[in-house]
């Protein structure tokens, strides 16, 4: 019965969405205001039953309805209540279904915050919102549907993957998506924009909270991603270059560019065209990163073409959009008039820099990602693009961005001069110098260059703050004038501050962690001892035991430092009876200085087990790194210009204005 | 790896699943440390053909333990390292590399990303040029003097 509520209220919300597509733009064309106030309810009642729906699944799930051929397939009533919960979006219609639910939560949001919006703007943004809806709506009835029946039903589900039995990953792909779809909103702005013919820096204060937003929310769902598979896969690496983490990095540095250049446009009345066009992009390399990873087409070709309707109903919604945007960006580009001028040294031209940068980047993540497929699809040649090659494309357009990163908050508008610039950032290059020298003298072997890499990350965090101190005028003016002045900074400068100084202690980690990762593979008997990077780890055997959906084998080392007993460490081999599946669990020791981190492996002849120890220099700094970033995000969200409707302060200070000439 | 992911969450199609294990086990490591380095570095660049974007260094296959134990083979013969992954790729083809050759068929991936670089630079300049003679030509009118007394006095206000 609920779920048949569930499956009604999905239905309803196509119809809903239809509507929120055709009047709203309908009446923005008419200019009927009654028609295109139509979009706001719609947008909010989609939400209401997409609720509806949402809720009826879960209530599937937690009660283990085996009716339902999803819960079937995806469930087991002896799995934990949070894993049944995080079942629902555990699979692809689960998953799809939260895909539509947040895509509505957006589109109420902008309906119930854009009252300050233009009222043909909001419409056409609504608009284009719902037709996204019932293509993805669409697609999920026709294709995707978790409410199908099955009868008879079992009396027990298959179960949820128990790798994916993880508090971390739980709440993964919820973020994941709120970035992903987040970009949905620059998108129809986009679209908006160019239907109007009408754009300008208002326009980029409107875009610039939502793409926040969404970068925030992504940067956080791709941390989080790293992060299980960090301590779940057993590997000791955090980034791998698969295609499903590049399908998701991608739509992020676009989003990045899309932040920086829509700053532009908003100071300076710049860029309109590119920051459009980055719009449109961004999202439509969302919708390809669900593409890739829902059609199957990676994890081979063929796969894809046994089971093509999903594939190929997803790939034309992803022609259609990223299409009809770029078709009607051709058409309509060449009446967005270009704004302020700049000098290439100035701000502007940083911001350019960082965007040329990033978008490469981007270009060349993608390229990696689509090649082999391409190429197979066309010559029949099969080869291989894994992290060697991303290593040595990706990596050095990082250099140059991060060196030039302080620089462009030093620069001004219109004109900047380079060398007053450098002057301003001694401090941090002395800082820089001081850090290079100390990993010289700490790490005293390793790669030369990783010494350099530490330098770069203090740089860049150095830089941010001399920014800040540039701004308050610290050491050169009185305390109190300091104090006030830094109490009086917009929030979105110490937002973009600390959001760069996340970034370079990401850089940090990431280097550290690259450069001096100690590893050890050896042979253990219960009674020895192994030593790394200054711990002893005695192996006092393994124990079995029992946990509520599987099996275990856990082994037991004692971690001791300097003869003092630091800690215990318990890595497992589990073994999951639904469905049947071995998982390793490693053992984590986590301090400032590093990771410690046992993988128990396989037993060998005599008693002795396979054991591979490893020391992370500094590695945590990665995704602390990554909460650094989130928090600048948000301290820059809560900025008043953001929350205050931007076209009201516009109209006051054109009113100012006027009467000066 | 994350593969994994993909797999799970995204297909639902758990018996394809890799079990996530030690790759690399204490027997095959080589008594030469230096040579052991190389081998570690070696097998990083190459794929193990029967999992998805795993290298052999990462991979408990068997067939990832038996390419581990041919590079290992092959460097103790003393050969090079280009000799080894050469001997490697001329039996499992192309696809075994991770970081594919430089070649014809490779132009596109290689050359895409310094492409789209240079154009975008290019594009730029020319923007950036047409725009400078645009506004020369329109005339940056100076201030008339009664704009340059209101100007100075508006600054003094604020």
């Amino acid at each position: 019965m609920i779920a048949e509520v569930g499956h009604f209220a999905l239905i309803l919300a196509l119809g809903v969405a239809l509507v929120q597509t055709v009047l709203p733009i309908w009446g923005a064309q008419r200019g009927d205001l009654a028609m295109m106030n139509v979009g706001s309810s719609a947008a909010q009642g989609q939400l209401a039953l997409l609720l509806v729906a949402f809720i009826g699944l879960t209530i599937a799930y937690v009660t283990s309805d085996f009716s339902l051929q999803n819960v079937v397939q995806n469930s087991h009533s002896a799995k934990p209540m949070l894993y049944k919960i995080s079942g629902v979006w555990g699979n692809h219609e689960g998953s799809m279904l939260l895909w539509v639910l947040i895509l509505a939560l957006f589109g109420s949001a902008v309906a119930l915050f854009g009252r300050n919006l233009p009222p043909d703007l909001k419409a056409n943004v609504l608009g284009v919102q719902g037709s996204i809806s019932v293509a993805f709506l669409t697609f999920i009835i026709t294709t995707s549907n978790p409410f199908t029946r099955i009868h008879p039903a079992p009396f027990e589900g298959q179960g949820l993957n128990p790798i994916l039995q993880d508090p971390a990953l739980s709440f993964h792909p919820p973020f994941l998506y709120m970035g992903y779809v987040g970009f949905s909103i620059a998108f129809s702005f986009a679209v908006a924009a160019l239907i109007t013919g009408r754009i300008d820096p208002a326009w980029a204060r409107w875009v610039r909270p939502w793409t926040l937003a969404a970068w925030m929310f992504l940067t956080i769902g791709i941390s989080m991603g790293s992060w299980w598979a960090y301590y779940e896969l057993g590997w000791g690496g955090w980034w791998f270059w698969d295609p499903v983490e590049n399908a998701s990095f991608m739509p992020w540095l676009a989003g990045t560019a899309l932040l920086h250049s829509a700053l532009v446009m908003e100071k300076r009345d710049a860029l309109k065209v590119w920051t459009v066009l980055l719009a449109i992009l961004a999202f439509s390399l969302s919708l390809m990163g669900t593409f890739l990873v829902r059609s199957g087409v990676l994890t081979s070709v063929h796969s894809f073409a046994v089971d093509p309707a999903r594939g190929v109903f997803i790939l034309a919604i992803m022609v259609l959009f990223t299409g009809g945007a770029l078709a009607l960006f051709a058409s309509r580009a060449g009446l967005l008039r270009q704004g302020g001028l700049f000098a290439p040294v100035s701000r502007e031209g940083a911001l350019v820099l960082n965007n040329l940068l990033i978008t490469t980047a981007c270009a060349a993540v993608f390229v990696g990602t689509l090649y082999p497929l391409a190429l197979e699809a066309v010559t029949g040649a099969k080869i291989s693009v894994g992290p060697p090659f991303f290593n040595a494309t990706f990596g050095p357009l990082m250099i140059p961005l991060l060196i030039a990163m302080p620089y462009g908050p030093f620069l001004s508008w219109k004109r900047g001069d380079i060398l007053g610039a450098s002057q301003r950032l001694w401090v941090a290059a002395f800082f820089t110098l001081l850090a290079i020298i100390a990993a010289y003298a700490v790490s005293g072997s390793g790669p030369w260059l990783a010494p350099l890499g530490i330098g770069l990350g203090m740089w860049v965090i150095m830089g941010a703050i001399s920014e800040v101190g540039f701004r308050a005028k610290a050491f050169r003016a009185p305390l109190d004038e300091v104090l006030r002045r830094l109490r009086n900074l917009p929030r979105s400068a110490y937002g973009a501050a600390v959001a760069h100084i996340g970034i370079g202690v990401m850089v940090l980690g990431i280097v550290a962690t690259t450069a001096w990762q100690s590893e050890k593979i050896v042979a253990l008997s219960p009674g020895q001892t192994a030593s790394i990077a200054g711990y002893e780890l005695k192996f006092a055997g393994v124990v079995p035991a029992q946990g509520p959906n599987y099996s275990e084998q856990v082994g037991q080392f004692v971690v001791s430092r300097g003869g003092k007993e630091v800690t215990r460490l318990l890595p497992s081999k589990r073994l999951y009876s639904a469905p049947e599946t071995a998982t390793t669990e490693a053992g984590i020791l986590g301090a400032w200085t590093g990771d410690l981190y046992v993988v128990l492996g396989d037993a060998l002849k005599d008693g002795a087990f396979s054991v591979r120890f490893y020391f992370n220099p500094l590695v945590r700094l990665i995704w602390i790194g990554t909460i650094i970033m989130f928090l600048g995000g948000l301290i820059s969200l809560s900025d008043r210009r953001l929350r205050v409707g931007a076209p009201k302060r516009a109209r006051v200070r054109a009113a100012q204005v006027v009467p000066a000439e | 790896m994350l593969r994994v992911l993909l797999v799970g969450i995204f297909l639902a199609a758990a018996p394809s699943l890799p079990s996530p294990a030690l790759a690399v086990q204490p027997d095959e490591i080589l008594k030469d440390p230096a040579l052991e380095k190389r081998a570690r570095v070696i097998s990083r660049d190459l794929r193990c053909l029967v999992c998805q974007n795993q290298s052999i260094d990462d991979s408990d296959a068997p067939l990832a333990k038996d390419l581990r134990v041919l590079v290992r083979d092959r460097l103790k013969k003393g050969e090079t390292n280009t000799q080894v992954v050469d001997f490697v790729v001329s039996r499992y083809g192309e696809f075994v590399l991770l970081k594919p050759r430089f070649a014809l068929h490779t132009l596109i991936l290689w050359l895409a990303a310094p492409l789209i670089f240079f154009i975008g630079v290019f594009v730029m300049f020319r923007s950036y040029r047409r725009r400078a003679v645009e506004a020369k030509e329109s005339g940056s009118k100076s201030l008339s003097a009664k704009e340059k007394r209101d100007l100075s006095k508006l600054l003094k206000e604020s």
